[in-house]
């Protein structure tokens, strides 16, 4: 009947994830490996799939790896990357979001329209920004409040979506074909770029401050004499962001600098990874994903964590919209369409995202926005059509989801499900 | 044992569709008492329990809390009354840790209000340790890695971590093993010493005898008799269980909530 007793049997223990006190950067390291082996891969996949990518497109074309494309890269990823952002939430709580394309394409066209200089309404950027943004907030609440209160599944509120916010792009654009932006702010987004010594500067900073952040936690948990990692650890994860920093900066400099949009990316990054691991309501947002009934036992109110995630996903749909239209530095009928969606969507997936609920971070979504990009960039350096690259993103979407499903099963073999 | 109930439940009634679950269900239980609540198999027992809680609204009949009818909406005001429960299904995240588990919706802030990691994760060792779970390697380890006693511990622990004053359990001692069956059963005597109420539901009358000082029977979603433990046998228990008198009958019933 309804008895749901959990088995009895007892699956062997999962390797503890936090280490005891006082052990070594060594075991740090086994205990790593005996994550992998147990199906818990983190970012090696996407690792080996990008240095994969590296090699193939340098050996075709040697314009891959060059200063140059490397900001293009950056800039070109951008937009994926800040509405993959916003995928993740929707992802986590095992849901979907198909509108975000055209959502941004929507903010894309108001703010395009909002800072049209012949008209008597113009606005500067910063409102015409705050306001595109309050328009997919809005898009985000209709969204949430469909599925929510009247318990329509996601899938269909958002293709729903995708339909009428296309409608509303050709409605916004009517006649004007093309509506150019010449607000140099907005087009500063994604066309400027940081001078050699900011870069640096801003660089120092955040290696100042991912220190002290891990330093401050470690001494929290001595004090309350809780195992803590070991100091090498930390200063390994330190020297290592120093070293990745340092030649992401370095690389820019050569060419035309470090693009804003990369600033931008990271503040979205730090931002949202504190609000998903070290807030209430993100610790909410993994626990409807993972078992809504129990987050309503735990007396969570489920309806308003889902609709503030559809909120955030159309939030940074419109954002990345905004990013979008800087970079082309023109809007037309065409906005928020092609693969603007699937990219996105995809990014967040192939970056680990389970499409399951309950798991993943906003680190996937760079991650994933970081594969697509580079392939979408260098099938574009041999010249291949569209065609190739939508094939080949698919392919790769195909592995990503694979990994995920075979990691998930060696998960469950090794009781980590 | 004081004089009137914490938590007294009058003419409850609850139907699922063409089930009723629940039809006209007394129930009480004082401070300090342990209230077993036994029946069979789809007798009421889970449904009594989350009515309680608030997880599901009640038909008819009143909820009384320390004298006063209280109207339970969900689940955080019975929490605020002091009720906890263990649900028959444990109710974890498997994707959470331990700490995440046992502090859901009740996370404790620090700073910018930021979660206050260190502290809930020392909280929750020591009321583990309180517990005796030593089986439990790291409390930073996700749920879904945990056995289904390790899992059940973890339940337990929740409910008990919180000063509450009734305590609800329903069948907590089902996937343990004898050890942990006896660490249950004993926290379910600490807690009645304590002067806590505590609901305990279970199919194993021996367990049922050791600690309730009382115990109700539901038959067909019916209460169908209460017994002082020192005063009845278990074979009489069994009887109220498997044949005890329905007083009202269930064809009736529909015509009352219709
Ligand atoms: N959510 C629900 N929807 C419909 N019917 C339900 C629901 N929950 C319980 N029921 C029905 O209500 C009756 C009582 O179920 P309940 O779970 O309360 O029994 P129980 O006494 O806890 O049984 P067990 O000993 O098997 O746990 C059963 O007939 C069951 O099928
Ligand atoms: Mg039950």
């Amino acid at each position: 009947m309804s008895t749901q007793v959990p088995p009895v049997e007892a699956s062997p223990a999962a390797p503890s994830t936090v280490a005891p006190a006082g052990d070594s950067v060594g075991d740090a390291a086994r205990r790593w490996w005996a994550g992998i082996r147990a199906g818990d891969l983190g970012i090696l996949p996407i690792i080996i799939g990008l240095l994969v990518i590296v090699v193939v497109f340098q050996s075709q074309n040697d314009r891959f790896l060059t200063s140059g494309n490397f900001v293009n890269l950056i800039v070109q990823l951008a937009a994926t990357a800040v509405i993959a952002m916003g995928v993740v939430f929707v992802l986590l709580l095992g849901e979907i979001d198909l509108s975000v394309g055209y959502v941004a394409g929507v903010a894309g066209v108001a703010t395009a329209l909002m800072l049209l200089p012949d008209g008597s309404n113009e606005l500067s950027a910063g409102p015409a920004i705050v306001i595109a943004i309050a328009i997919g907030a809005s898009i985000g609440l209709l969204h949430g409040l469909l599925i929510t209160k009247l318990g329509i599944p996601s899938f269909v509120v958002t293709l729903a979506g995708l339909l009428g916010w296309n409608g509303v792009v050709l409605l916004l654009i009517g006649t004007r074909g093309t509506v150019t932006i010449q607000n140099d702010t907005i087009i500063g987004v994604a066309n400027d770029f940081l001078s050699d010594g900011i870069a640096w500067l801003v660089l120092l900073l955040g290696i100042a401050l991912y220190a002290g952040v891990l330093l401050s936690g470690r001494r929290a948990r001595a004090k309350a004499a809780l195992p803590a990692e070991p100091i090498a650890l930390l200063v390994l994860r330190v020297a290592a962001l120093a070293a990745i920093g340092a030649a992401v900066v370095a690389v820019a400099n050569d060419d035309r600098g470090v693009p804003y949009v990369f600033l931008l990316l990271t503040g979205l990054f730090i931002l949202w990874t504190y609000v998903l691991n070290r807030t209430t309501f993100g610790r909410h947002v993994y626990a409807v994903g993972g078992n809504a009934e129990a987050a309503r036992r735990a007396g969570i109110n489920v309806d308003r964590v889902k609709i503030a995630c559809f909120m955030i996903a159309s939030s940074m749909a419109a954002l990345g919209g905004i990013v979008l239209a800087s970079r082309l530095r023109s809007v037309d009928t065409n906005a928020g369409s092609g693969s603007i969606l699937l990219y996105s969507i995809a990014a967040a997936v192939i970056g680990g995202t389970s499409l399951f609920g309950g798991r993943g971070n906003i680190r996937s979504a760079i991650l994933g926005a970081m594969v697509i990009m580079s392939i979408d960039n260098g099938l574009g350096l041999l010249g291949l059509s569209s065609g190739t690259k939508f094939v080949v993103t698919g392919l790769v979407l195909l592995a990503a989801v694979a990994v995920d499903s075979i990691s998930r099963r060696g998960r469950e073999n090794a009781g980590r499900a | 044992m004081s004089t009137h109930p914490i938590l007294e439940l009058r003419g409850v009634s609850k139907r699922f569709g063409a089930v009723q679950a629940l039809y006209q269900v007394d129930f009480k239980v004082h401070p300090g008492e342990v209230m077993a609540l036994v029946g069979d198999n789809g007798a009421g027992k889970s449904t009594l329990i989350k009515c309680v809680a608030g997880i599901y609204p009640i038909d008819a009949g009143e909820v009384l809390f320390d004298g006063n009818p209280v109207q339970v909406h969900g689940p955080k005001d019975a929490a605020a009354l002091g009720i906890e429960v263990v649900y028959q299904d444990l109710a974890l995240a498997d994707n959470l840790d331990v700490v995440q588990n046992m502090f859901l919706g009740r996370e404790q802030l620090g700073s910018l209000r930021r979660l206050d990691e260190v502290s809930m994760e020392r909280r929750a060792k020591e009321t583990l340790d309180s517990l005796s779970v030593t089986t439990i390697r790291s409390v930073r380890q996700t749920v879904a890695g945990l056995s289904g006693g390790q899992r059940q511990s973890v339940a337990v622990a929740k409910a008990v971590m919180w000063n509450s004053k009734v305590v609800i359990l329903d069948e907590p001692t089902a996937a343990l093993g004898v050890a942990q069956t006896r660490q249950v059963l004993d926290l379910v005597k600490r807690l009645g010493q304590q002067g806590l109420a505590v609901v305990l539901v279970s199919h194993n009358l021996h367990d049922i005898f050791e600690v309730a000082d009382s115990i109700t029977v539901l038959r067909l979603g019916q209460s169908i008799a209460e017994h002082r433990t020192a005063e009845v046998t278990q074979t009489q228990v069994v009887e109220s269980i498997t044949a005890g008198k329905l007083s009202k009958v269930p064809g009736l019933a529909e015509e009352v909530v219709a």
